[in-house]
């Protein structure tokens, strides 16, 4: 008897699949007979069907394919130009612009935003409705209104000086020379992502349990050591992807800098297309270009978030290419989909 | 031995969370080598009276001394100055504390867990800490496992990192906040049979748990709180078979 029960046993696993029951075998048992055991355990399990996950795939599918068939046919989009100028001098000088502005405005911004998280969850009343208020206004205004503020700042204050408050100045500044379209746009982009980026990081402290800093207290760790190596690199994993998300959004939202005259990448190839009339061709080729950067960046963000994602459960211990196929169920092995026979 | 001062001495301590009195003029003494075991009802007082001990919270009235010094004050021109952080700091140094939640540091590994206190606040060299840190974990039972992550181990091997982690401090007194409340049954025992070893070796203990027979069998003092009070102290003999006060008789019965 034992020895029945353990190749009964051995044959409930899938992978060595028994010989195929008759056909007829499956049939009588949904009819009315109740099957024997040993018909059940020689059963091929089969998976719930998903037509409708195929059918959606598949009009999806056909709308992918007339979306490139359109790209490569259409010619007015008119590829040969968008390559001439995608290398163009003032093209990749745009770009420099671009990046460098967007890496500053980020560098900046964080430094400030994590300063105003850390006044919004002190205990002292001033400095945690300060950074509530600076909060509520940046993210009140308009980005574009608040680089044209920045930008006129001459015609409000026409000048600008250093000294006791209400009392004595010592220098004094002429605003009109002061804010450039550049220093403007910085100043600007730099206090938004400080708003922005601040609720991100306070979200990810808050989302540290208060264990952690009770037992590094308990230890004697002093306050510094406790916030950046205890608490920050816990809360990360909940920064990186609302900061990735940031920082991809404000490498496209320095494009906004063109109203205020600065030559980034939108604004080069628009200068360009004012003089050919190229439209089209011109701001493909910027798109381009930003579909590269943020191509970089996600992949970036990819590897940081694995970082950070020491210890947890969670772990992304998937490698980049495994979770391309895992995400593209047609080509994976790994997709959900592919489990399914046809 | 007996006639020396107590390592930890507690005076009239009071402390409320908004209207709610939590403890109500609490004296406690705790002797160098000795395990004192805090037993009540949820709400009792216990595991504020022991975080008190090492500042983590801060009472409204009295005091408490650890090894003669005042912890979390200094006593000056008739008023009580409360310490800086670096004091304060100091002073936990030499406190170690063990959590119910275990609080080890998720994204470290053991290793890193336990030497992190004694490499930032006591500068030992790092060889010297991980060497150390080999020895403890031996000690709890856990030799092998210093590259795994917290998450990787069950509760019980946490909770014993968890006082390995407090023991590289070298700590003159451990706190223990209901070490073995948040464990399978099943784990209990092997997070207890380490606090037994380690009072045998005479670490001075204050701990608080409702596993009634380690008090019993480990402690050399009981003490009952209940709303905020002492109402039972004595010997585990005294206390826990022949409680005078009804209701720690009843919280006896309803726990044995």
């Amino acid at each position: 008897m034992p020895s029945s029960d353990i190749s009964a046993a051995t044959a409930r696993i899938p992978a060595a699949p028994e010989p195929p029951p008759p056909a007829s075998a499956p049939r009588s048992t949904a009819a009315g007979p109740r099957a024997t055991d040993e018909q059940v355990l020689s059963a091929k399990p089969v998976p719930l069907r998903r037509p409708g996950q195929w059918a959606s795939a598949l009009v999806l599918l056909v709308l992918f394919a007339m979306l490139v068939h359109t790209l490569l046919t259409n010619s007015r989009f008119q590829w040969g130009i968008v390559g001439t100028y995608f290398l163009n001098g003032s093209i990749l000088h745009g770009l420099e612009l671009t990046l460098w502005l967007t890496a500053a405005v980020m560098a900046a911004g964080y430094v400030l935003g994590i300063g105003v998280a850390a006044m919004r969850l002190s205990a002292n009343p001033v400095l945690s409705s300060l950074s509530f208020g600076f909060v509520w206004l940046i993210r009140s205004v308009p980005l574009l209104v608040q680089l044209l503020f920045w930008y006129e700042l001459a015609s409000l204050y026409p000048q600008v000086s250093l000294g006791i408050p209400f009392g004595e100045a010592f220098v004094t500044f002429r605003t009109a020379h002061l804010f450039s379209g550049i220093l403007a746009a910085f100043v600007g982009l730099t206090l938004d992502v400080a708003a922005f980026s601040s609720e991100i990081v306070r979200g990810g402290l808050l989302s540290v349990e208060r264990g952690q800093t009770e037992a590094a207290q308990a230890l004697g760790l002093g306050r510094l050591r406790i916030f950046r190596r205890i608490v920050l690199p816990q809360a990360m994993p909940a920064i990186v992807p609302a900061s990735g998300n940031l920082l991809i959004g404000m490498l496209k939202a320095t494009s906004i800098v063109s109203v205020i005259a600065v030559q980034d990448l939108l604004y080069s190839s628009q200068l360009i297309y004012n003089q050919n009339f190229e439209i089209i061709p011109l701001l493909l080729v910027a798109t381009l270009w930003y579909v590269i950067l943020t191509t970089l960046l996600s992949i970036g963000q990819f590897f940081v978030e694995r970082h950070f994602a020491r210890g947890t459960n969670r772990a992304a211990r998937k490698g980049l290419w495994e979770l391309f196929r895992g995400n593209v169920p047609l080509l994976g092995r790994t997709g959900t989909a592919q489990g399914d026979p046809i | 031995m007996t006639g020396a001062e107590p390592l930890v001495r507690i005076r009239a301590l009071r402390k409320s969370f908004g209207t709610h009195l939590v403890l109500d003029a609490v004296d406690l003494d705790v002797r160098e080598g000795e395990v004192t075991v805090l037993l009540g009802p949820s709400g009792s007082g216990k595991s504020t009276l022991l975080r008190c001990v090492n500042h983590l919270e801060r009472p409204d009235a009295g005091f408490v001394e650890v090894a003669g010094e005042l912890v979390g004050y200094r006593h000056r021109c008739s008023r009580l100055h409360e310490l800086g952080h670096r004091a304060i700091n100091r002073q936990r140094a030499r406190v170690g504390m063990v959590f119910q939640q275990f609080n080890l540091f998720p994204h470290l590994t053991v290793l890193d867990n336990i030497i992190e206190a004694p490499l930032a606040v006591r500068g030992v060299p790092r060889k010297q800490a991980e060497v150390r840190a080999r020895e403890l974990l031996a000690r709890v039972g856990l030799a092998g496992r210093e590259g795994a992550y917290p998450r990787q181990l069950s509760g019980g091997q946490q909770q014993r990192v968890a006082i390995a982690r407090a023991l590289a401090m070298e700590p003159q007194l451990l706190l223990f906040d209901e070490p073995t409340s948040a464990l399978d049954p099943e784990l209990v025992g092997e997070v207890l049979a380490v606090m037994r070893d380690l009072a045998e070796s005479g670490m001075t203990m204050i701990v608080v748990t409702h596993e009634i027979g380690f008090a019993r069998e480990v402690a050399d003092t009981v003490v009952f709180l209940d709303g905020g009070r002492i109402i039972e102290s004595g010997s585990p003999e005294d206390v826990l078979a022949n409680p005078r006060h009804e209701r720690a008789r009843a919280f006896l019965a309803a726990v044995l």
